[in-house]
């Protein structure tokens, strides 16, 4: 028998449910499953790695049957186990129906609106305006190498 | 007669397909493959939608500490 070290597995996708918790003063708004949102934001907007909490700021605007804030992001699978990576991909798609942006948006902020609107990633695409029309955005595949979160 | 949205001249209203100039395109990388759908009247641009089907997400690695070196 040999040991081998290394982050356990089980941790990774204890992570993406709140399990554990190292801080000292962190107090969780609740214990149950959280609401995600995503919010769109345009081309100008300066989302990156360094964005903390989802801000109005650089936001496509109301229209159609988007709202500032975003739109709950239907969270329906809980986190799982792909090979060595946890994953966590939310529903397939959503739509927002009769949207104007005439100006270009190619950002969208996955954000806990349970917690603080605390930011959790920033995903980008091609520009893209909307005159009257619909955008739907589909997840990836809920895989090791896909997932819209993976923590390896 | 498929109806289409528009916004013509700051007002929506509705037009017939066929009275309207349709084109589309579409973007395929490694983030994404995206189609997008236009009709121009008059030559304008008065409906625009889009669909962006995202391939992978973000990835976030973790590395444990080691005792020693």
């Amino acid at each position: 028998m040999a040991n081998t070290q290394a982050i356990c597995n089980s941790f990774k996708t204890d992570i993406l449910q709140a399990l554990h918790n190292f801080g000292t003063t962190v107090t969780r708004a609740g214990t149950g499953a959280d609401t995600f949102k995503g919010a769109l934001y345009f081309a100008t907007a300066t989302l990156n790695k360094s964005t903390t909490a989802y801000s109005a700021t650089g936001e496509v605007g109301n229209s159609g049957s988007y709202t500032a804030g975003g739109i709950t992001i239907t969270n329906a699978t809980a986190p799982t186990l792909s090979t060595d990576t946890a994953v966590w991909t939310p529903s397939a798609s959503w739509t927002t129906g009769a949207l104007f942006s005439a100006a270009a948006f190619d950002t969208l902020l996955v954000y806990n609106s349970t917690q603080s609107n605390k930011a959790v990633a920033v995903y980008t695409f091609g520009s893209q305006t909307i005159v009257s029309g619909t955008f739907t955005l589909t997840m990836p595949a809920n895989s090791a190498a896909t997932a819209l979160i993976q923590l390896a | 007669m498929k109806q289409i949205e528009i916004l013509y001249k700051g007002r929506q209203s509705f037009m017939p397909e066929d009275e309207l100039e349709k084109r589309e395109g579409q973007l395929d990388n490694d983030n994404e493959y995206t189609t997008w759908v236009e009709y121009w009247y008059k030559g304008e641009l008065v409906h625009r939608s889009a669909q962006v089907n995202l391939k992978k997400g973000m990835f976030a690695g973790m590395e444990q500490g080691d005792f020693g070196g």
